[in-house]
């Protein structure tokens, strides 16, 4: 990505800032006992844990930064916040 | 024109000239009677702009920061405190790289309160990202605006400019001024062209956020544009010679320097005072002269070192002080001549109006003389 002169971007660029590598810890999801609920779709403050195909989720981990409100909310304690050796 | 006109009042003019679009500003003494001046040419439809009054200086130069993204020709005016409260605002124009000209009348901060001169309040925005022009007399302050709007505006800079005079010794001084007509002045500057603005067709964003990846890059761009900033600052200040007789291609003046064993260097208009002394020292048998400091930003270091070659005793004369270094000039000059064997003293002077005299200067040059500096010249000891 070239600057923009004067910290300047067209709508969208924003998407290019990977705040993934802000984490420390990363969630790992288990779709054999998720139960599809999407509570935590609903709170991540991010916006990048998605459905799948198979209605199980998964975090986006360019953006997800490791914040583990997902594993904090899953009824099912199968979302597990993981530390991440980079 | 030449007329006799109060400093404050000559930058109005020049201002008015420069065909500003949107103004704002804060009132506060000494800059007051400039911004007094352009709003009553607004309100009397002789400079057609928008006067945009707010409640403080943050505000006055965040507006400025919108109007200048928006795509005009913006103006400002502050000092002392007033621009203490701009701090943030200035980091984000520069960083924005938005061409804001800004008249500084030099004003001490405080605490201690005081109204009156020194230059500790532009030179503490030093690492800001701005320009620092310092003139010597209201010609000189008139005729540097219409060079900081050229350099300022030109693609290879884009950053905005301090251009600054000594609050009440210029800004409330009458001196004649030749001021020129409105075709000069737009024969000279033409009109602004933004490189981008914000425009709902094309939707922008400015000041954006940056990543450890990308932040360290915009801050090395600043950088680059302050150092190509000085061939667009010679091209600018030898047209306007050209032009108006007047040259300004000079980052740095010597003043009876040539076979001159002390050299004192000096900003604004102590050096006016200084070419006084050193003709009295020079008819008393004394190799003396001066280096007037016209940019502090960007700073013309080399310059400063080819000026100053042949002279053994430096004495850098600061208005201001960076409390457990030294003076902010004298600090850099002695960098700029680190390894030339010159010997540089530094005087801390004038802080918060102390008047300077012929024989004040005329005592600088024999404490360098004698090996004695890094000190605050005059001190009231009697009452520390």
């Amino acid at each position: 990505m070239a600057l923009g002169v004067g910290c300047s971007a067209p709508p969208g660029r924003a998407l290019e800032n990977k705040t993934g590598a802000w984490r420390v810890f990363k969630p790992v999801f288990d779709p054999e006992t998720c139960n599809r609920c999407g509570t935590c779709a609903q709170v991540c403050p991010e916006g990048c844990v998605h459905e799948t195909e198979e209605g199980t989720f998964e975090p986006d981990l360019d953006y997800c930064k490791g914040c583990g409100i997902c594993e904090e909310v899953c009824p099912k304690e199968s979302i597990r916040m993981e530390k991440e050796e980079k | 024109m030449m007329e006799i006109m109060e400093g404050s009042h000559a930058v109005a003019e020049i201002v008015k000239r420069c065909r500003p679009q949107v103004i704002s500003a804060y009132p506060i003494t000494p800059q007051t009677h400039i911004v007094e001046a352009l709003a009553q040419m607004v309100a009397d439809c002789e400079l057609d702009a928008e006067y945009i009054t707010v409640e403080s200086e943050f505000s006055a130069l965040s507006a400025c920061l919108g109007a200048s993204a928006a795509g005009s020709r913006v103006y400002s005016a502050t000092t002392s405190q007033g621009l203490a409260l701009m701090f943030e605002v200035c980091f984000n124009v520069a960083g924005m790289r938005q061409p804001i000209v800004m008249t500084i009348a030099n004003r001490s901060l405080g605490a201690p309160l005081s109204i009156w001169n020194d230059q500790q309040d532009s030179i503490s925005l030093r690492d800001s990202g701005w320009l620092q022009f310092y003139a010597e007399d209201n010609q000189e302050i008139a005729d540097l605006h219409m060079i900081a709007y050229r350099v300022c505006e030109d693609h290879d800079v884009l950053l905005p400019a301090f251009v600054c005079f000594d609050g009440f010794i210029l800004s409330h001084t009458y001196e004649p001024v030749d001021l020129p007509s409105q075709e000069e002045v737009d024969a000279y500057l033409p009109a602004f062209t933004p490189y981008h603005r914000l425009d709902a067709e094309a939707p922008l964003s400015m000041g954006m956020y940056a990543t450890p990846e990308y932040y360290m890059e915009f801050r090395y761009e600043v950088d680059r544009a302050m150092h190509r900033a000085k061939e667009t600052f010679i091209r600018a200040g030898r047209e306007f010679g050209e032009q108006f007789g007047r040259d300004y291609s000079a980052f740095v003046e010597g003043y009876r320097l040539d076979d001159a064993d002390v050299a004192l260097v000096a900003m604004g208009s102590i050096c006016g005072t200084a070419k006084d002394a050193i003709d009295e020292m020079r008819d008393a048998g004394k190799k003396v002269g001066l280096l007037k400091i016209r940019t502090f930003r960007p700073f013309p270091g080399p310059e400063i070192a080819e000026a100053l070659k042949s002279v053994s005793t430096v004495a850098v004369l600061d208005k201001n002080i960076s409390f457990g270094s030294g003076g902010a000039v004298g600090t850099e000059v002695k960098a700029a001549l680190y390894g030339s064997g010159a010997a540089v003293y530094d005087y801390i002077i004038a802080l918060g109006g102390r008047d300077v005299r012929k024989r004040d200067i005329a005592a600088v040059v024999d404490l360098a003389e004698k090996g004695k500096g890094d000190l605050f010249y005059g001190l009231r000891t009697e009452v520390l």
